[in-house]
């Protein structure tokens, strides 16, 4: 009773919606109610889809689809996609990988964690890779390995800039030490784009973390980050447990990640479009002609 | 040298390699080059005792040293932070190729970690930035580059230094994604179960010539390195003898090239036309 009263006390003093907040802590109806992770206030799902999967109190950026995400980017109608068809196989034989991705690729309607092609975002010819983390947390193996590679190299055979929407736990573990080369595979591919003096813009969204963090992520000319999106190389548990101290509830945000010099901008989802449209038009990049 | 098939599971490796007798980088580097001066620091932010660099001598070539720094003792350990870097380790290392670059010298790395170190610090300071600038400069950087793993090779802590044109393994030495505790913990949410990890992860040096990873294995005595460092640092030496003359007859675009082939065609996947395994 007194600790309902102090929560009342507390989401007002915080200017917080109230009714919402103050009623489903203790029991939230899942596909009702969204609670987010960095404010705790709970939304209806339908507000918070709504809002293009934005904490209405805290304007987190949540996370996305990857299908969702292509269509908030790019122009209607202008998306021709890569390697579509790429699964990936069994490289260190560990049991039960295969019918895991089975089993994914039947409940997400991917075939694996990133979707990659080419696209115009308002009228400028641009190449994009898009991770999901709802594919295994987005972890990178033999498949996003190839694919975000190919569609480098591609950019760099057609002088487009890069996108890439970065989401991801890290390597994948399943795939072992071949997982771990990929990181090679995309920062050697995105080296080359660098030498042909392309543009390459990361959008780092949550969470953005391990060997994906420790590769291409990390090597665009410009960093962008989504607000509030987690971004590192150490999970935060993993650093909890090294050190036996709590982190502070910032670490490792975008906002934090920016302070120290790792990001150059953060930017909502409803300014993306515009802001990626005149950065590639800052670098030298002209919108087609209707 | 001696040839014979390693018969050891994974596992006892492990123990192997972390056996405190195992020779480190301190022993090794007397006895492969004539002369060694270190250089410190990233000239950034200072100087971290888990990489060590520096200008050596390998027969008549002058060659710059990096490796990860392992100690034997808990005062060494506490040292060098128990081989695992922080962001200016990582910078120095990149600091001094750029400088080995300039002077068209071999670089060679030897690899010898359990991984980054995760902590607050190396996150404020950038250790994801950090490998991935390393990983990204070492693949353009022009001259020859030499990865040997030495003991344990984990995760992007060893990837950070271990973008080259040739790998090679000594015989016990295991290359893994993260460390099979590790693996245990992210897949099993049961550290315990590093044993079981650690034999079926497929990290060992046979592993990675078959995955296309490594190139080549230096034998180490039976028995493990330990038990004759000098045929040890022999085998390692004569390796690199004939390995950095090869490559340095190379010229630098074919390098390169084949520097990206090597990493570019890593991974197994297939695609629903065709079947593509390592092409």
């Amino acid at each position: 009773m007194l600790e309902d009263l102090f929560k009342v006390v507390k989401t007002r003093f915080n200017g917080k919606e109230t009714d919402a907040t103050v009623s489903v802590d203790t029991n939230i109806p899942e596909n009702i109610m969204f609670k987010c992770p960095r404010c705790r206030a709970t939304m209806f799902v339908d507000d918070y889809a709504r809002n293009n999967k934005v904490c209405i109190s805290c304007n987190y950026h949540g996370r996305l689809s990857a299908r969702d995400r292509l269509k908030l980017t790019v122009d209607k109608g202008s998306f021709v996609e890569f390697d579509s068809d790429m699964i990936s196989k069994n490289p260190i034989d560990f049991s039960g990988y295969e019918k895991k991705q089975e089993e994914l690729r039947e409940s997400t309607g991917l075939k694996d964690a990133v979707i990659t092609g080419e696209c115009s975002i308002r009228r400028i010819k641009a190449v994009i890779a898009i991770m999901d983390p709802s594919y295994m947390m987005a972890s990178m193996g033999s498949v996003v390995g190839e694919k975000i590679t190919r569609a480098i190299e591609i950019a760099t055979e057609k002088k487009l800039p890069f996108i890439a929407f970065t989401a991801s736990g890290g390597a994948r573990m399943q795939e072992g030490t071949v997982s771990l080369m990929q990181m090679a595979k995309t920062s050697g591919a995105v080296a080359r784009h660098n030498e042909a003096g392309q543009l390459y813009i990361t959008v780092l969204t949550d969470p953005t973390t391990g060997g994906v963090t420790a590769s291409f992520a990390s090597l665009g000319d410009i960093i962008i980050a989504e607000p509030k999106a987690l971004i590192g190389f150490a999970g935060r548990r993993v650093i909890e447990g090294t050190i036996k101290q709590r982190l502070p509830d910032d670490f490792q945000l975008a906002e934090f990640q920016m302070e120290k010099g790792f990001v150059d901008m953060i930017v909502e989802r409803k300014k993306m479009r515009s802001v990626l449209s005149h950065l590639m038009i800052l670098n030298n990049y002209r919108p087609e002609e209707i | 040298m001696d040839n014979y098939a390693n018969t050891l599971t994974p596992w006892e490796r492990l123990e192997l390699i972390r056996n405190k007798a195992r020779p480190t980088i301190n022993d090794y580097i007397p006895m492969i080059f004539d002369e060694f001066y270190e250089l410190h620091g990233d000239r950034l932010y200072g100087d971290d005792a888990a990489i060590l660099g520096g200008l050596a001598m390998l027969d008549n070539r002058p060659v710059t040293v990096i490796s990860h720094v392992k100690g034997r003792n808990i005062n060494e350990n506490k040292k060098c932070n128990f081989a695992m870097p922080h962001p200016e380790g990582y910078r120095k290392a990149l600091r001094l190729a750029r400088q080995a670059e300039k002077f068209h010298r071999p670089v060679i790395c030897f690899i010898d970690t359990p991984g980054a170190f995760c902590g607050i610090e190396a996150e404020e300071r950038g250790q994801g930035e950090a490998i991935a600038r390393n990983i990204c400069e070492f693949m353009t950087l022009k001259t020859p580059v030499i990865s040997i793993v030495l003991g344990e090779a984990g995760s992007g802590g060893a990837l950070a230094i271990g973008v080259c044109d040739e790998m090679a393994m000594l015989s016990n030495a295991l290359y893994s994604v993260i460390s099979p505790r590790g693996f245990a913990s992210i897949l099993w949410k049961d550290a315990s179960r590093e044993k079981d990890a650690c034999n079926m992860m497929k990290i060992t040096a046979e592993d990675m010539l078959r995955l296309g990873i490594a190139e080549y294995i230096i034998n180490e005595p039976i028995g493990g390195a330990h038990t004759d460092l000098c045929k040890t640092a022999e085998n390692i030496k004569e390796y690199l003898l004939n390995v950095t003359a090869e490559k340095s007859k190379k010229s630098i675009d074919v390098l390169l090239n084949e520097r990206y082939t090597k990493f570019r065609k890593i991974g197994e996947f297939e695609e629903a036309q065709k079947s593509v395994l390592k092409d």
